[in-house]
């Protein structure tokens, strides 16, 4: 058991994380998906939890390396629904979670692989019919069948909110990274099959995927009449201009000038 | 004063008669005491005086500005100046309507809305022959005064005490019910970090629909069911689906071009029922405070950033703390040791995207000035009043770093103590 890892006598809160197969952005190998892991490392981290990880795909060795990564966090088995290529798993995971009913769900917001469209939270939400929150940044307490969390917001900022349990949260790079993983218990861990009826996604096997494209560069058109504007528009160089410079003027003079724009920003709170 | 122009023919012919006796009185009373430059001519052709073109330079050079500006000066007060070309459009009848729900961050269209909403007048003006109307739900308070330049033919404005805050859910129910209403043949939804993504998704699982994330090209197509096919992003952007475009779609920014040569109606619209109850299962406590020392430098708001010019380095921490400012550093302080590796802006370090910039002794070498490509307002403090950092700069103070933040230390201590007593008088 990794040393922060809290004692977990009386346990809860019962908490499933779903994790998926991540893929290294520049090496292309299957590993540990980086939102999934922080999901991982939210849980253990939650305070009389007992965690539970599910997983719904294919058993073959690259997807086992892949999931003895979430293992080497100090994970002592995996749920795997087994499910056939191409198969769409929402079925299986709505059965699966209706069957297990944990109170909280946490999951990556966004898989690294395939359509990675982000729409497996909301639809399991939709069929579950639980409440749903993004970008989870903090738990701060259960109690009573409500959740007070920070979601995090862009630009750093957090906003609370106490949402009614059970529900299902996505994480994203704004929550803690997670721990590294630990070779040993990885080679350790369990892998608890299940087998479960797989749905062949129709929709997904009619799209054409390909190597992403660069998007082109938008083009900067100016509209003017005169060839004069045009020219200028072309030949400027790329400087602010129109700053205000203030010269011989004593500090306080100085101060108020720069306080007045931070107020009109609105940045001082 | 009318604005019917009155012309005299005998002022006009005396005007062209240069040998005429009061030629001279009459080209000042026409010309506004400038000889004129440009006149109607008797058959209605523009007469021109080359010699009254331009201006004699410093070294006694006749000189043409070609970009009328000189002319403008000069011009009669009646003729129109740069008049707005745009075409007005109206949609009476829309054959089918194209819904969006731009984000409204801070309470505008951003640039994200308005590519959006290029995107939904491609899909909408596909067919000249029945045109389709571009339908805009806004929730909560706004300040956009030009949702008709943006191409929205249709606006719902939703306000209120109950659109205010973070209410996924009702806005989800709201938008069903413009769903029954209305019945949009495509909802067109931003896929940002700024609750357009999320509102989107919660819609698509809410209709039913698989949507189509992270969308940046839009073509037309024959051979797909809705006559559209989408290029998205998919696998982390490691690939590209080419897919039939759904009726939910989730754009990027630059989806599409913005509108500028059409101004739409942007008629306002109501729900016909009234707005649904939703029984709220997420509360909304506020905002939190965060320290701003914990926001990573590359997504911080306020950045107070200190350079070589600063020698009062207690002064500076003190300021920052008092300002509520995330501290950034250029590369000669992190290298002298003042501040930590990870407050480094520029291109060897942080590149960061602040809303306001404050430069305090930072002259602005150039990989400073990368670093800080994105940030909207700069307010730098320099003694130095020809360095590169003042160019960019949009306010500059001349004076010593110390002295000037410790007056707008000073300053904002004052200003927090007006408000405290405002406070305790309401």
């Amino acid at each position: 058991m990794p040393p922060n890892a809290p004692a977990k006598q009386s346990a809860s809160l019962d908490v499933a994380v779903l994790v998926s197969i991540g893929r290294h952005p520049l090496t292309a190998r299957a590993r540990r998906a980086d939102q999934d892991a922080r999901a991982v490392e939210m849980a253990l981290t939650l305070e009389n939890a007992s965690v539970r990880l599910l997983h719904a795909g294919q058993h073959e060795s690259e997807q086992e390396e892949a999931l003895r990564g979430y293992l080497g966090m100090g994970i002592d088995h995996i749920g795997l629904i087994e499910q056939s290529e191409n198969a769409d798993v929402i079925p299986a995971l709505v059965e699966a979670l209706r069957h297990d009913a944990p109170q909280l769900i946490l999951t990556g917001s966004r898989a690294e692989t395939g359509e990675a469209s982000g729409l497996l939270p909301y639809q399991l939400a939709e069929a579950l019919g639980w409440p749903i929150i993004t970008s989870l940044a903090a738990v701060e307490k259960v109690e009573q069948g409500t959740a007070v969390v920070l979601q995090a917001l862009p630009r750093g900022k957090r906003r609370r909110l106490r949402i009614r349990l059970p529900a299902i949260a996505t994480i994203d790079t704004s929550a803690p990274a997670a721990r590294q993983s630990a070779f040993g218990p990885a080679r350790r861990g369990e892998l608890a099959l299940s087998e479960a009826q797989s749905e062949t996604d129709e929709t997904l096997a009619s799209w054409q995927f390909h190597p992403a494209r660069k998007r082109p560069k938008r083009l900067k058109i100016v509209k003017s009449s005169s060839a004069r504007d045009r020219f200028k528009a072309a030949a400027a160089k790329a400087d602010g201009g129109g700053g205000q410079t203030l010269n011989d003027v004593t500090p306080e003079q100085g101060a108020e000038a720069i306080f007045k724009l931070l107020k009109e920003e609105g940045v001082l709170r | 004063m009318s604005d019917i122009l009155r012309r005299d023919p005998r002022k006009e012919w005396i005007a062209r008669n240069r040998l005429h006796p009061q030629h001279q009185s009459v080209i000042a009373e026409l010309g506004g005491g400038a000889r004129p430059t440009e006149w109607m001519g008797p058959n209605g052709v523009m007469r021109r005086d080359p010699r009254a073109v331009g201006f004699i330079g410093p070294n006694g050079v006749r000189r043409i500005d070609r970009s009328g500006a000189q002319q403008a000066a000069q011009a009669p007060a009646h003729s129109a100046a740069a008049k707005d070309t745009r075409q007005n459009v109206t949609i009476d009848a829309p054959a089918f309507i194209v819904a969006v729900v731009p984000d409204m961050a801070g309470g505008r269209l951003s640039a994200h809305d308005r590519d959006l909403l290029g995107l939904a007048r491609q899909l909408a003006d596909a067919d000249p022959a029945s045109p389709g109307a571009v339908l805009a739900v806004v929730f909560g308070e706004h300040k956009e005064s030009a949702f008709g330049e943006a191409g929205i033919d249709r606006l719902l404005h939703l306000d209120g005490e109950r659109f205010s805050g973070y209410l996924p859910e009702l806005k989800v129910a709201t938008l069903q019910s413009v769903e029954r209403e209305l019945a949009p043949r495509f909802w067109l939804l931003p896929d940002s970090a700024l609750g357009g993504g999320e509102l989107g998704r919660r819609l698509a699982a809410r209709l039913g629909e698989r949507p189509a994330a992270q969308v940046w090209q839009v073509e037309a197509s024959n051979d797909s069911a809705t006559g559209w096919r989408a290029t998205a992003r998919a696998g982390a952007g490691r690939h590209d689906v080419h897919r039939e475009l759904p009726r939910v779609v989730l754009a990027l920014a630059e989806c599409a071009d913005p509108i500028s040569e059409t101004r739409h109606a942007a008629d306002p619209i109501a729900l016909g029922q009234g707005l649904p109850d939703v029984l709220g299962r997420i509360e909304d406590l506020g905002e939190v405070a965060v320290d701003p020392a914990s926001v990573s430098l590359a997504e911080a708001e306020f950045i107070l950033s200190a350079g070589n010019g600063v020698k009062d380095w207690d002064g500076y921490h003190h300021a920052a703390d008092v300002l509520g400012a995330t501290k950034g550093a250029s590369r000669v302080a992190v290298d002298d040791g003042y501040m930590p590796r990870d407050r480094q802006v520029g291109a060897t370090g942080t590149w960061v995207s602040a809303r306001v910039y404050v430069a305090i002794g930072i002259s602005g070498a150039i990989q400073h000035l990368q670093g800080i490509q994105s940030c909207d307002k700069v307010v730098a403090v320099n003694l130095d009043e020809g360095c590169d950092m003042a160019k960019r700069a949009d306010l500059t103070v001349i004076g010593d770093a110390s002295a000037v933040l410790a007056a707008l230390v000073a300053r904002v201590e004052q200003y927090r103590a007006e408000q405290q007593e405002n406070r305790d008088a309401a």
